[in-house]
């Protein structure tokens, strides 16, 4: 397999309404900084790759189509995916293959969601004729299975606010941030009106208008670079059924084989030990403990108690969403690209005032649907054995 | 790693007005079936999975999601999405066995394109601030490339009626196609237009189908097949957005992957993604077709247009004339967008 | 052979589009009456504006105006518009290259009639009578050479666009829904057995762990046992119901899967995993062929159902 890494990275400010830009306008902050990050220019990109969440969102029907011209596609190649949650991630690991597969030197991914356009608990809750009115967006979905969770684990109850107030704190070290909140304390996320009981307002991701764009290359991009890149060291991606007999929602198989195949494929024994830093999808507090135990950082039962111990804090021995994640910025289609982007950040040690001394090795991870859609990646500051 | 890759099976679902519904799982599970029998495949040596759909063709936000059920993912498995034709998962699978990802691959696109008033609902694929909130239905701007086509010579109307005339005419021999029959290129000359200078049988119906292509990386592929469709080249481009800014009866992006893709000039066989007959003409003379190539044996698009599966069909149909010994070379295209905006090409050859 | 059951799919919602630097000031530019074209590094004029040059891939920054009248490069015509579309009269359809621009416009012609359609034609600008900064500002073009000069402005430069957005859809079901909803209207839960794991689903599906149709019927009890649940306390555009409101999973008894629904008849505080409840039907002569027959479950007052029943579930 050849080898691939990211060059630079971008990303825009995350707001809840960005109304100084076009959906165009939003996509070329990110890209425009993606590419002064990569030392590279127009004329050295070979494709674009688009990801988005649902095209409702917007209400534009296949945006690759009238966004050509400003992503730079015209000309050349041009991809839209479409994951779910979990798509930023994707959108990167697609432009992923395209370089591994020796088809392009350097592929620009771009995810965006300007989501304030229209209301995303709007999108996520249109109810199709003969079904009953209980959905109740993304929170009413997951809150039963953070419960469950809790209920399997006998966690205590203050899990998810400690990781509101790390997370929260994070962001504000994180200038392009949508929520910084350098004073959150656990007393107050306890105060925050409860929103779909277990989950409280301040463990919920805000809505976000965002992008974020990375350029990814070959191996002689890569070492022609005059700044460090991040070596792509393994993907993986799995699917599950949104709903089936027997599923487990709060430690789902899908997200456990993705994260068994990306460890071997990286030549990772002990995750814990030997990632230095991990950027994963957390759109409430209580998914933090459930994925460190999903992804093999924790034993399963006893990921809230890798929280509780701080090690997951900036400092700590596996800091986790140094960035602030998914709950200080998500904007949908973009936030898997987020997470997949801050990890490179990391082992190319330019996360500015969230970096994590001698970052090395990071994950980058996003999900999406029923819990049922996984993207990831490991990335590192030394390139992998030869295929 | 795989240096070759081809197509070793193929199957579709019939080209309908009406059938299935909006998740296509009650359409896919049979085409899946189908599609690894063909391949000689049990689904759980596929190593990846990759759909091409629209969430705005069935009214509803990850409408693709529905649809995995067909497969029986679980154990779970590797797969992924493109709100696209399948035509592009289908890129997207060639390139993850090229990069040594997977070794086999099944890739499906599906639509319910009677779910909506479909011309209305591609009015919101144009420009969402200076051109979707007039509402341009797709005939429409179809018919404006038509007329510019028509004003600069470049076709006629009689040669618009023959290629619906021809193409009817070859979909007898296609069980799965949804209009067939004879018809006098003059008959049809007699209708009214319904947007003119479109006539009824110059525009595609609505149909509502699926369809599932079985990839496989080199060695692989000849133990499954004996006359696997090897793909020789595959290359995919896009024009810009903007209705008036480019020249709508060339079509460039087909030239450029046509080129990219090394369209060979002794090519048997063509299956082109042309909706519209003015469309067919077009990419005739962007790709340097000339009369020597067979196309749209299946009776192309005009005869069946199931939205997100049609490209994909193209590129099935043209790999089931290599692999049935039928031709020694042939492409499949796909387009994607407004007015033929992006387009792409696979040639597939009997010898790899 | 039973059809199988459809119904009407509205989707709507008024997007609001914030514009950026160039199409902001295209827009204001049509809210007074003037048309605004980018000038890319080639120099040729494009209207509607680019936002990037395609060729240098700067942002664009430069605006000049163009005229209010042009010639019809390419046209069509609508004999029955469609909802939302320019006019709702017969009209054509053109691309019109204004006066001063380089490329073509999207656009409806008042023509009248067909006949009065030709490629070459002069075309200017009717001015809606209330503009607000949108390509609706413009009603349509009309033959002829337009009307109405340039206003001047003195008002706020437009930052934002309302377009509303409104399809129509049928759902259609597939025959196992449509046989499960006619179970529902005559007072009974439908289920399906997979033939290859042999689990029982409500509603009734295809069997997503292993792709067959589920074939078997089987009657499934409207008992069951609560798996988890949320109480739902935040409203939302779009929503039913008022809250707080309890939303759980419910494994009745004989499926295997749980199905969501509302727990009524106790404080939602009262309510907790491994609870037995029943479903409550609304009055039978209100059934149709909905799920919304049930009305909500209640607790049956037995025992809690132990963890190890329903713990693998979750």
């Amino acid at each position: 397999m050849r080898r691939a890494a990211v060059l630079g990275t971008g990303q825009t400010h995350h707001r809840t309404r960005r109304t100084d830009v076009s959906m165009a306008g939003l996509c070329r902050e990110a890209i425009d900084r993606a590419l002064a990050d990569a030392g590279v220019d127009w004329p050295d990109v070979d494709a674009v790759v688009l990801g988005k969440a649902p095209d409702l969102f917007e209400g534009v029907m296949m945006p690759e189509l009238f966004l050509a011209d400003a992503l730079g596609a015209s000309g050349r190649p041009l991809l839209r995916v479409h994951t779910a949650g979990s798509v930023g991630g994707a959108t990167a690991i697609v432009a992923t293959s395209l370089v591994r597969a020796g088809v392009h030197r350097r592929v620009l991914a771009v995810a965006f969601e300007k989501q304030s356009e229209s209301n995303a608990m709007w999108a996520l809750s249109i109810q199709p004729p003969f079904t009953a009115p209980i959905g109740a967006g993304a929170g009413g979905y997951f809150a039963p299975h953070i419960r469950s969770y809790i209920r399997r684990s006998h966690a205590p109850g203050h899990i998810g606010a400690l990781v509101a107030v790390k997370d929260r704190r994070n962001g504000a070290l994180n200038p392009y941030a949508h929520l910084r909140q350098p004073d959150i304390t656990l007393e107050s996320v306890q105060a925050s009106p409860m929103l779909w009981d277990p989950i409280r307002y301040d463990e919920t991701c805000p809505s976000s208008d965002g992008a974020c764009a990375v350029v990814i290359g070959d191996q002689e991009a890569a070492e022609a670079s005059e700044r460090p890149v991040a070596w792509i060291r393994a993907t993986a991606m799995r699917t599950e059924p949104t709903f089936f007999a027997g599923k487990d929602h709060v430690n789902p198989r899908a997200g456990a084989e993705a994260s068994q195949a990306l460890w071997r494929s990286a030549g990772i024994t002990d995750p814990f030990e030997q990632v230095d830093v991990a950027e994963i999808y957390v759109p409430f507090s209580w998914f933090e403990p459930m994925w460190l135990e999903n992804l093999g950082f924790a034993e399963a039962g006893h990921g809230w108690k890798l929280t509780e111990s701080g090690e997951t804090r900036i400092g700590g021995r596996l800091p986790i969403n140094p960035s602030g994640g998914v709950l200080c910025s998500n904007p949908i289609g973009a936030s898997g690209m987020l997470r997949f982007a801050e990890a490179a950040m990391q082992v190319m040690g330019r996360a500015g005032d969230h970096q994590v001394d001698g970052a090395r090795t990071a994950l980058g991870h996003a999900y999406g649907g029923g819990s049922q859609f996984f993207s990831m990646w490991v990335v590192s500051d030394t390139a992998p054995a030869s295929a | 790693m795989s240096e070759t890759v081809a197509v070793i099976g193929f199957a579709q679902a019939a080209n309908r007005p009406s059938a299935g519904t909006t998740s296509g799982v009650e359409t896919l599970v049979p085409v899946f079936r189908e599609a690894l029998a063909s391949a000689r495949l049990d689904r759980r040596e596929v190593d990846f999975w990759c759909s091409g759909s629209s969430d705005y063709l069935a009214g509803r936000a990850f409408s693709f999601v529905n649809a995995v059920d067909a497969i029986g993912a679980f154990p779970p498995i590797c797969e992924s999405h493109v709100e696209m034709d399948g035509a592009w998962a289908f890129y997207e699978a060639y390139v993850k066995i090229l990069a040594g990802e997977a070794e086999t691959a099944l890739v499906y696109g599906f639509g319910k394109s009677s779910a909506g008033l479909l011309r209305r609902v591609l009015a919101l694929q144009l420009d969402p601030y200076t051109a979707a909130p007039l509402w341009p239905d797709s005939v429409s701007v179809a018919a404006l490339q038509a007329r510019l086509a028509l004003d600069a010579g470049i076709v006629t109307e009689r040669a618009m009626a023959e290629v619906a005339a021809r193409s009817r005419a070859d979909a007898t021999t296609n069980p799965y196609a949804q209009v067939s029959g004879h018809a006098d290129p003059g008959d049809l000359l007699a209708a009214p237009y319904v947007a003119d200078p479109l006539r009824k049988h110059d525009c595609a119906p609505v149909s509502d189908g699926a369809a599932a292509l079985v990839l496989a990386g080199g060695e692989r592929a000849r133990r499954h097949r004996e006359r696997p469709a090897w793909i020789t080249g595959v290359a995919h481009r896009i024009d810009p957005p903007g209705l008036g800014e480019r020249d709508l009866t060339a079509v460039p992006s087909a030239s450029a992957a046509a080129e990219a893709a090394g369209l060979p000039d002794d090519l048997d066989v063509a299956e082109l993604h042309a909706p519209f007959t003015h469309q067919e003409l077009l990419l005739r003379a962007a790709l340097g077709l000339d009369d020597r190539v067979r196309i749209n044996p299946s009776g192309g698009a005009l005869c069946g247009n199931p939205m997100f599966s049609a490209g994909l069909a193209r590129i099935g149909m043209a790999a089931e004339q290599v692999m049935s010994g039928r031709a020694r070379t042939a492409a499949g295209h796909a387009t994607s967008g407004p007015a033929l905006q992006q387009n792409l090409i696979c040639v597939l050859e009997a010898e790899s | 052979m039973e059809t199988v059951l459809a119904a009407p799919l509205e989707i709507g919602f008024d997007y609001t589009r914030s514009l950026g630097p160039v199409l902001g000031r295209f827009m204001t530019g049509l809210r007074d009456r003037r048309v605004l074209g980018s000038r890319t590094a080639d120099g040729r004029i494009h209207v509607p504006p680019l936002e990037y040059d395609p060729v240098t891939h700067e942002a664009v920054t430069e605006l000049v105006d163009v005229q209010p009248t042009g010639t019809v490069i390419s046209w069509t015509w609508t004999d029955r518009p469609l909802d939302g579309q320019p006019l709702d009269r017969p009209f054509g359809w053109a691309l019109i290259r204004l006066d001063g621009a380089d490329t073509a416009l999207l656009h409806a012609v008042d023509a009248g009639e067909r006949s009065q359609m030709r490629t070459g034609m002069r075309v200017g600008i009717r001015w809606a009578s209330s503009r607000t900064g949108h390509i609706r500002d413009i009603e349509c073009f009309e033959p002829g050479e337009g009307s109405a000069p340039a206003l001047e402005s003195g008002e706020d430069p437009v930052t934002i666009m309302r377009t509303p957005i409104r399809l129509a859809y049928t759902h259609t079901t597939s025959p196992e829904e449509s046989r499960y909803l006619r179970a529902l209207a005559e007072g009974r839960l439908l289920g399906q057995r997979c033939p290859v794991c042999h689990k029982v689903y409500v509603p009734p599906r295809v069997c997503p762990a292993d792709g067959v149709p589920t074939e078997d019927e089987v009657a499934v009890s409207a008992h069951g046992t609560i798996t988890t649940f949320c109480v739902v306390n935040v409203p939302f555009a779009g929503q039913r119901l008022e809250p707080p409101y309890v939303v759980a999973q419910i494994l009745l008894d004989g499926a295997d899967m749980p199905i969501p629904h509302l727990i009524l008849g106790l404080p939602a505080d009262e309510v907790r995993m491994g609870m037995r409840v029943v479903a409550v039907w609304r009055d039978r002569a209100e059934w149709t062929t909905s799920p919304e027959n049930i009305a909500h479950f209640q607790p049956t007052g037995e025992p809690d159902a132990p963890y190890e029943s329903y713990e693998d579930h979750l």
